[in-house]
């Protein structure tokens, strides 16, 4: 038997959690992911059975939805899906199942780190970070941006609940450009 | 510069890549009897011009999306912004 240790995106055995001002900061390993996008011709068939599976309508360009499963738009009918690991591993393999050919589904679990950051002065943080515009933001928006040159998802659940999506290989990276920024603006 | 996505909205420009020149949506005919002469003209000849410009762009940092962006080349004044898969569909590229 291989005495193998499961570790985190930043290489710890439990997930870190910073805080600073204010604002907790914490790696969160606890999410699995699939990517669902409707193939051409059946965009129709490949959105019904996605927002029955989420038990909610679709999110529409630039915006998140959060039920059964969270769904956050990623671009002309392409979705991201987010679960509890715990329960849901086989997330990719279950969408898959339910949206037959009409959807292209990829597990996307060991390809993003995930960051959730929570506080009440997080638009302070992200307007060093990225063109976001979070002042503006309320809940339920996600967007695509670039944060220190990765290409990163920024999840709005509230004004205080922030979630940074980035690429896992760049985990250190990404938490870096996180926390100085947390200590520059508060 | 600010690009007015058709559908997220106002983003920085610093989030988009440039191609070039929206005719490279008419990409020739690889059977056609002349295709190394349209290949020629089609990666080499480009207008240069000092004004109105319909122009390419990638929403690399965002949601990846191809747009026709109409540009002035000498204010970067912003006319009109549209998805190029649109824009190629109405052009009668692909249905």
């Amino acid at each position: 038997m291989s005495d193998m240790m499961p570790i985190t995106a930043l290489g710890g055995r439990s997930p870190r959690v910073d805080t600073h001002g204010g604002v907790t900061l914490t790696e969160n390993t606890n999410t699995a992911l699939a990517s669902y996008a409707a193939r051409l011709g059946s965009e129709e068939k490949a959105c019904t059975v996605l927002a029955e599976a989420i038990g909610r309508d679709l999110a529409g360009p630039g915006q998140v939805v959060f039920g059964t499963f969270d769904a956050f738009w990623m671009g002309p009918d392409q979705w991201m899906i987010a679960a509890p690991h715990d329960t849901h591993e086989l997330l990719a393999f279950e969408l898959s199942q339910a949206a037959g050919l009409s959807a292209s589904v990829t597990e996307q679990n060991d390809a993003w780190c995930r960051f959730d950051l929570t506080g009440n002065r997080l638009a302070s943080v992200f307007e060093l970070l990225c063109p976001v515009p979070l002042r503006d933001w309320t809940g339920g928006e996600a967007t695509r941006t670039s944060i220190d040159h990765l290409g990163c998802f920024v999840i709005c659940k509230d004004v205080e609940t922030v979630t940074v999506l980035g690429p896992r290989s760049s985990a250190g990276s990404l938490h870096h450009a996180l926390l100085t920024a947390m200590k520059a603006a508060l | 510069m600010i690009i007015d996505h058709p559908l997220l909205g106002p983003r920085d420009s610093a989030e988009f890549t440039y191609l070039g020149d929206a005719s490279l949506i008419h990409r020739p005919d690889w059977e056609a009897k002349d295709a190394i002469s349209q290949f020629a003209e089609y990666g080499y000849q480009r207008d240069n011009p000092a004004g109105t410009h319909r122009e390419l762009w990638f929403h690399e940092q965002g949601d990846r999306s191809w747009l026709v962006v109409t540009r002035s080349t000498t204010t970067h004044e912003i006319t009109q912004v549209e998805l190029a898969r649109d824009v190629a569909r109405r052009e009668g590229r692909s249905t």
